[in-house]
């Protein structure tokens, strides 16, 4: 397959463009998307609702219905595969045992008929061949890695038994059954509790260092973001506006959306005064975007903004964001 | 702490036991909290340990005729009289019970076996599969189920095990749909999505993922089909379409009692209540097992 690409990058989509066709018209959720993954790296996907992060890792996953959707550009490369080109038995055989994903919502993404011990065991079986006493072994390791500390007994237990905190730290140790290379977190906290909700995030990102795994995560969660991940986009109505380290992102922002999202954070703001909010909302995506999409809700709108601005230096290192006032700058 | 910790190890020293899929406990305090609950299991309980031990609790042979004593009202010597030939009525009741409950627990086993298996088949592989067997579905549901039921059992000819077929096949399109509903409730679930992802085969979903979660609606249909499939049994009896004479049968019972009706009440009469008796206690029964699943719909 003649990809170019360095051995360390485990994804990367390039100027993804995809639209979902409606009765009149079309969606246009993705609008030239470019990320990469690397080896053992911690990635952040952070929008607000709608802004199609979930929708991207779907499509990375080829997990978009058949048929629903439009791919107009654009490529996705998987450990060196050719995603949109791959036959469907090759999509299987990535899926599962390179990459695994994590849902939402944990209460549905386990059986609620079988024990927790059956149901793991039946995923190492399919997924590794192990016998039945190494995927029991596999499985308490994995659930023990997780923190779970009476794992026998929980290994006899139905889903419904557990908390949710406890389902989903299950479903985390799953995922790293078949030592993935890749592991698409979508908000996989979200159904869970801020104290419960840090303490899953910590077991999961030391089990990925340990394991060199790399995240692909996707929040809505800016606060939560910043402690989790190496490096972040920030997506904003289909299209990235923002990308790089963490900290420069979130200590130095380049984008007006980001700002306003920093600003935004209860942390950044002083006692007693009202919570920043961005004015406005996101622009309706079943009109083709031909203007900056912030342009509407940006304190700093002006004449260029009504051409799609794309991503440039910020100046600082590896810093990116789409912004004419970072044009105007240089 | 050393405390604590001696107490850890002890707990862990524990063996687990083996879970079943069942919660017995559970389901005997939700009984306890239903008495009529308790009543049908009871009565069903006794049905079927006089029915399945006819042979110790008949006082006669149910085939024995004896001239002497025809039409005999009950007494001491026969519990529930006897009939035109002198058969004892009580003990043809027992071991014609076990005629009518077999054909019952027969037909809504096959029924809702064949019916459960083609129903989520149905739901979980969709497309014209599901529109064909649907509309198949359709059509044996758009005839009015008792004359259905008898055209089939006339033309298989009469006899008791063809009258339990044709209510069999008269009965599947009930579980096909109720099965099918649920497989399409299950299909979405996150967890049989990720099984498809991964080249899981369509039996493994089905037998893994589906059929154990659309049972609970379809354990309630079947005790609640016990009830009518053995009062239908009966009726087909009754019509000279099922059990023959001189096969001690209840609904046959009651047909040749209705001669003697105004005179010998008993005849027809006993195997009649006995077919009340069970009907009754399987449907109230099947409500409270319903009631017993579905938590959500009980208010008190």
């Amino acid at each position: 397959m003649p990809i170019d690409m360095s051995d360390k990058t485990i994804l990367k989509i390039e100027d993804l463009h995809l639209n979902f066709p409606i009765y009149q018209g079309a969606v246009h959720a993705i609008n030239g998307v470019s990320l990469y993954v690397d080896e053992g790296e911690i990635v952040g996907i952070v929008g607000e609702s709608g802004s199609a992060k979930s929708v991207t890792a779907m499509a990375a996953l080829r997990l978009l219905p058949k048929g629903s959707f439009r791919l107009t550009n654009g490529n996705i490369t998987m450990l060196g595969h050719d995603i949109l080109k791959i036959s469907e038995a090759e999509m299987n055989s990535l899926r599962g045992n390179q990459v695994a994903m994590i849902f939402q919502e944990p209460q549905t993404a386990l059986n609620p008929t079988k024990t927790i011990g059956k149901q793991m065991f039946k995923v190492i079986q399919l997924h590794t061949g192990k016998k039945r006493k190494e995927a029991r072994n596999l499985a308490l390791c994995l659930l023990q890695d997780m923190r779970i500390n009476d794992a026998e007994e929980i290994l006899q237990r139905y889903p419904f038994e557990l908390s949710g905190g406890m389902r989903q730290r299950i479903l985390i140790g799953l995922a790293f059954a078949c030592s993935p290379r890749l592991l698409v977190a979508d908000e996989p906290t979200t159904a869970l509790d801020v104290t419960v909700q840090r303490q899953v995030l910590q077991l999961m990102r030391a089990k990925a260092r340990k394991t060199s795994t790399a995240i692909l995560f996707i929040s809505h969660d800016l606060a939560l973001v910043s402690q989790f991940c190496d490096r972040i986009y920030v997506m904003y109505a289909g299209s990235i506006v923002e990308e790089g380290p963490t900290k420069l992102v979130l200590s130095a922002p380049a984008h007006p959306y980001t700002q306003a999202l920093v600003r935004a954070l209860p942390e950044s703001s002083t006692k007693g005064q009202r919570l920043e909010s961005i004015p406005g909302t996101v622009p309706k995506l079943t009109i083709k975007q031909e203007a900056c999409s912030f342009r509407e809700r940006c304190d700093h709108a002006h004449d260029l903004c009504v051409k799609i601005p794309s991503l440039v230096m910020s100046g600082v290192k590896t810093q990116k964001a789409a912004c004419w006032l970072l044009e105007k700058v240089r | 702490m050393s405390e604590i910790l001696q107490e850890k190890s002890a707990k862990q020293e524990k063996p687990i036991k083996k879970r079943s899929f069942i919660d017995w406990r559970y389901l005997w305090y939700q009984l306890t909290g239903s008495p009529l609950t308790m009543v049908g299991l009871v009565v069903i309980l006794l049905i079927l340990i006089l029915v399945i031990f006819a042979p110790i609790f008949a006082t006669h042979d149910p085939n024995t005729i004896d001239l002497r004593a025809r039409l005999a009202s009950p007494s001491a010597d026969h519990f529930f009289g006897t009939d035109e030939v002198g058969r004892d009525i009580y003990s043809r009741i027992l071991f014609g019970g076990r005629l009518s409950i077999a054909v019952g627990f027969g037909v809504v086993i096959v029924a809702g076996f064949i019916g459960t298996l083609i129903g989520a088949l149905s739901g979980l592989i969709g497309g014209w599969f599901d529109t064909i067997t649907m509309r198949i579905m359709d059509v044996v549901l758009s005839v009015p189920s008792l004359v259905l039921i008898m055209a089939l059992a006339a033309a298989l000819g009469p006899s008791l095990v063809n009258a339990a077929f044709a209510i069999a096949i008269v009965r599947i399109p009930y579980y096909v749909r109720l099965s099918r509903g649920q497989a399409l409730l299950v299909r979405e679930m996150p967890y049989v999505a990720a099984a498809q992802t991964f080249k899981a085969s369509r039996w493994h979903i089905l037998r893994w993922h589906v059929i154990p979660n659309i049972l609970s609606p379809i354990v309630v249909q079947a005790t609640l089909d016990l009830g009518n499939t053995i009062l239908l049994a009966a009726a087909l009896s009754f019509i000279g379409l099922g059990a023959q004479q001189p096969t001690a049968e209840w609904g046959a019972m009651v047909a040749t009692g209705r001669n003697y009706i105004l005179d010998q009440w008993w005849y027809s009469g006993f195997p009649g209540f006995a077919i009340l008796l069970t009907a009754t206690a399987f449907n109230i029964f099947g409500d409270g097992i319903r009631d017993i699943l579905d938590p959500k719909q009980n208010a008190h």
